[in-house]
């Protein structure tokens, strides 16, 4: 218990707090509209295909220097987006397939790549492996400080759009009558996603990070019918995830912090499940505002 | 001074003409039927007027200006909403929607843009309405809804795509006061309409589509049975007495 007082006064400590608590709250906000938009599934494939980034990054210029790393992740990201309404438009592949494919080739591309990367280990190979789970309690202060300042500005820009997004999203017709670029914001949007997948993957992990763009959104619908609400609420839900999950991994020695995270994240979509005032199952037919 | 000119419009879906050298011109503070069988183009027009769609030819002049510059002075309700019906908001979050012009990007509605959202709901008898999620409405009342969107949007020129269809007898009647009023403010409407029974009552003005434009012009001269017939080819049999007892009746 000392040991454990002692962990949290430390100073690299504070920052992955801040860090995860911030990272938690951009995905939960982000995700919100992502998944009003239908797109929490690309978003995954977007997660999952930034591992063959990172890894052929580190291949060619051999260097763990993170933006580098980040990078690659976000160029791979973006290649696999690209990839699934490619597939859509020129074949009779539907979407979900689309997505399928999309995400097992990159990720699949990625673990032959780090195997490769461990098989001809110099010695300072250690650590990408991390990308794949998290790993809150490797993070040097200058990775977390990037990962609190990134998500700080994913926040601010996401407020920033908040209407533009909400009319967009929800009446695309009406509002290119009233003459919004929509696609535009689409393409704001897919940039947040890869923008928090991004900074998001050393601490959760490409297989699970898309769980904290999803789950807390999905869990704040129950509690609310009102978009400001949700956002805020899928915010706080993320927040409290991504803390938990992170000082539980560096509490708790080799665990990793992305399934922590989503455990945490799954636990409160389970009590919103049961209890939430909108559609709770337990309320159901309750109240109705 | 005309507050609409279309001029050769022409419209394809897959090599399929749907429109073929559509011209006409609205005159500002005039209320437009637009009639005409089912899959005679009239939603394909109003949705290649306002350059929703692709078009083959045609140009589209809004006050003597290019429409791209005049979207804020323009109002749409399509036939039907295609919104996801789930979505967290609400009757009043959706009317403010049409303030957004008015409101600006990144900013919030002020106190002002909530009232005058709120007397558009009550215009269209919503007004108890304001707060509950969308989905928890009756078609018609969503329908109205959208209809006091289009309204908060203020805009000088008005499309309607079948506004009444699933609205009850007195929410019409609502509407149609509504839209004369505007009428008398100046405003231009254009109503894409089925109901044959009330052309001569709603509409000063009525285009007879199917294809190409049939018959342009102020309702008296146009809408007579000779027209009709030839907009909706042998299916007119049955809704004979439709332009004639109208004319008689209100
Ligand atoms: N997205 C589309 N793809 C292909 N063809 C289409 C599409 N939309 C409409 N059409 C065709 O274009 C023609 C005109 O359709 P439109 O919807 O404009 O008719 P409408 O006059 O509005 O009919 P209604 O009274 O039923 O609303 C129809 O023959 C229709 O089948
Ligand atoms: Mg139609």
């Amino acid at each position: 218990m000392e040991q454990f007082s002692a962990l949290l006064s430390s100073a690299n400590l504070q920052w992955v707090l801040i860090g995860s608590l911030l990272l938690g709250f951009a995905s939960g906000v982000i995700g919100s509209f992502v998944l009003l938009k239908k797109q929490s599934l690309i978003s995954d494939a977007m997660a999952h295909a930034a591992l063959p980034g990172v890894c052929i990054v580190y291949i060619l210029f051999q260097t763990k220097t993170v933006p580098y790393l980040l990078t690659g992740a976000a160029v791979t990201s973006l290649i696999a987006t690209q990839s699934i309404q490619t597939i859509v438009k020129w074949s009779r592949i539907k979407t979900d397939a689309a997505i399928g494919i999309t995400l097992s080739v990159f990720f699949g591309l990625g673990i032959v790549l780090l195997t490769y990367i461990q098989q001809n280990a110099t010695g300072n190979q250690a650590g990408l492996d991390s990308f794949i789970f998290g790993q809150a309690a490797s993070l040097v202060k200058g990775d977390v400080q990037l990962i609190a300042a990134g998500a700080l500005c994913l926040i601010i820009l996401t407020a920033l759009f908040f209407k533009e997004f909400k009319i967009s999203i929800f009446d695309p017709q009406f509002a290119k009558g009233l003459g919004l670029p929509v696609t535009f914001f689409n393409a704001v949007l897919l940039f947040l996603v890869v923008a928090v997948v991004v900074i998001g993957i050393q601490m959760v992990g490409v297989v699970l990070i898309a769980a904290l763009l999803i789950t807390p959104p999905i869990s704040a619908r129950y509690w609310t019918d009102q978009l400001g609400w949700m956002t805020m609420l899928a915010g706080i839900f993320g927040a409290i995830s991504g803390v938990s999950g992170a000082v539980l991994s560096t509490a708790i020695q080799n665990l990793p912090t992305g399934p922590i995270i989503v455990l945490s994240a799954s636990v409160i979509f389970l009590f919103s499940l049961l209890f939430g005032t909108k559609k709770g199952l337990l309320l159901k037919g309750g109240r109705n505002a | 001074m005309n507050a609409l000119t279309v001029s050769n419009m022409s419209v394809s879906y897959d090599k399929q003409l749907a429109l073929e050298n559509v011209s006409f011109s609205v005159p500002e503070g005039s209320m437009t039927g637009i009639i005409g069988p089912n899959g005679a183009g009239k939603s394909t027009l109003i949705k290649s007027i306002l350059q929703l769609l692709p078009t083959v030819s045609g140009t589209v002049e809004v006050f003597k200006k290019p429409l791209r510059s005049q979207r804020k002075i323009i109002g749409y309700v399509p036939q039907r909403s295609e919104v996801d019906w789930d979505f967290p908001t609400n009757a009043l979050d959706v009317v403010l929607m049409g303030r957004y012009n008015h409101i600006g990007m990144f900013k919030r509605a002020s106190k002002k843009e909530v009232t005058w959202a709120k007397h558009c709901l009550q215009r269209v008898g919503m007004q108890d309405y304001a707060s509950r999620q969308i989905s928890q409405l009756s078609g018609g009342q969503q329908q109205r809804v959208f209809l006091a969107r289009a309204m908060a949007q203020d805009a000088k020129i008005y499309f309607m795509d079948e506004p009444f269809a699933g609205v009850d007898a007195s929410t019409e009647k609502a509407i149609i006061q509504l839209m004369k009023e505007w009428k008398n403010e100046g405003k231009t409407v254009l109503v894409v309409h089925h109901d044959l029974q009330t052309v001569n009552d709603y509409f000063d003005h009525v285009l007879l589509l199917n294809k190409t434009p049939i018959a342009y012009g102020e309702t008296n001269r146009v809408f007579t049975l000779a027209n009709l017939e030839e907009a909706y080819g042998g299916k007119i049999a049955f809704l004979q007495q439709g332009p004639k007892a109208a004319k008689g009746s209100t």
